[in-house]
């Protein structure tokens, strides 16, 4: 037997910039069932109460990472956070921290974008191959390398919890450092020396200061701050014995 | 994109850190309570002469180096990055006045230490 709706209240922070100075709270009473997500909850309340909420979303199951936003002040994909679990309280959807918003609940991501562009988040083949080569083969292991470090949604959470990167948003970030050691640790891929100046550089991994918070809410367990934590090393290693590489060796 | 020189103070805090993970915590229990109360070391084990002999080895004047300064190193960086973490951004000034602090005990400690003939 399916229980009667219960109400919640969801406060969301407004922007709407042709009406807005600054962002503004507004609370809803939402009725809700058991499964309902806090994104179902924002759909309600575009559905029933104010048409103009600006919000993103696809997949609603975790896997295209659109949906993140700060609840109650911690980062979350709101399609697999649910309102059962924040009831009786009052939930607090804001728009995901340290990026400049939008509108509503939509952060500009340019920043991450530009990011993603500038790791080559792709396979760098190290030597041309003819497509008479066939298919590369990999063994679990050479895999296994890496799986971890590719279940990255891009949903940018890990960003919305760094402070370092909120204290400076030059800083790569976890994600992408999560994605510049995915691909170098891909056994097909040859492109760590195209992607090692800009984790060495000033705006690289050692901004991190193991804070650690963004592997916390990682919702794909990627790990990110181990990412940037090992490349430290790398980085250190190569920055003392880079003067012993015969000239135009690898990494 | 221009190489971040981090590393060297990474290295040195990471080092330091490593150190004072290991042997802080006894060296603060030896020579801040044991060897001064007399109890579990013998009550002359701090005395002026034996430290004046460890001084003066070779030995001896290595581990007080390393441990001044490697010490200094980790706090200057920790204290930089906090000062950082709490909205201080000071920039050159903080940069100056905590790695600063750590450059001049290792020298301090160097000419001490070479002192003691
Ligand atoms: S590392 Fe995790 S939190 Fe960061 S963008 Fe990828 S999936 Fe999201
Ligand atoms: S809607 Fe796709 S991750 Fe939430």
């Amino acid at each position: 037997m399916k229980a009667a709706p219960r109400t919640i209240r969801i406060e969301v922070l407004r922007y709407r910039p042709e009406q807005d100075k600054e962002p503004v709270v507004q609370g809803f009473d939402v009725p809700f069932t058991d499964d309902m997500s806090v994104l179902q909850g924002l759909q309600y309340i575009k559905d029933e109460f104010d048409g103009t909420l600006s919000f993103r979303w696809s997949c609603r199951m975790a896997i295209c990472g659109s949906c993140g936003m700060m609840i109650n002040g911690v980062p979350k994909l709101s399609c697999s956070t649910f309102l059962r679990d924040l009831y009786p309280n009052t939930v607090r959807v804001e728009a995901l921290a340290h990026f400049p918003i939008e509108r509503d609940l939509v952060i500009v991501l340019d920043d991450f974008i530009t990011k993603l562009h500038k790791i080559k988040p792709y396979i760098i083949p190290k030597e041309p191959r003819a497509l008479s080569q066939g298919e590369y083969l990999q063994t679990p292991e050479q895999m296994a390398q890496y799986e971890q470090f590719s279940a990255c949604i891009n949903c940018m959470l890990c960003y919305a919890a760094c402070p370092q990167y909120g204290l400076n948003s030059s800083f790569i970030g976890p994600a992408a450092m999560a994605l510049v050691h995915r691909y170098n640790l891909d056994n097909r891929d040859g492109g760590r020396a195209e992607r090692d100046p800009y984790v060495h550089s000033e705006e690289g991994v050692f901004n991190c200061t193991a804070v650690g918070y963004c592997s916390e809410v990682c919702p794909k367990d990627v790990d990110p701050a181990n990412a940037v934590n090992i490349n430290k090393t790398e980085s250190a290693k190569d920055y003392f014995l880079r003067f012993l590489k015969p000239k135009g060796a690898q990494a | 994109m221009k190489r971040s020189n981090a590393p060297i103070f990474w290295a040195l805090f990471g080092a330091g850190g490593m150190l004072s993970a290991l042997i802080g915590g006894v060296l603060v229990i030896i020579t801040g309570l044991a060897a001064p109360t007399g109890m579990g070391l013998p009550g002359d084990t701090l005395s002026y002469a034996k430290v004046l002999a460890f001084t003066q080895s070779w030995p001896g004047k290595l581990a007080l180096f390393v441990v001044i300064s490697l010490f200094l190193w980790h706090a200057a960086h920790r204290i930089f990055h906090t000062l950082h973490d709490l909205g201080i951004h000071a920039g050159l000034v903080a940069r100056l006045l905590c790695y600063g602090v750590a450059a001049a005990g290792t020298l301090a400690s160097i000419v001490a230490l070479l002192q003691v003939a």
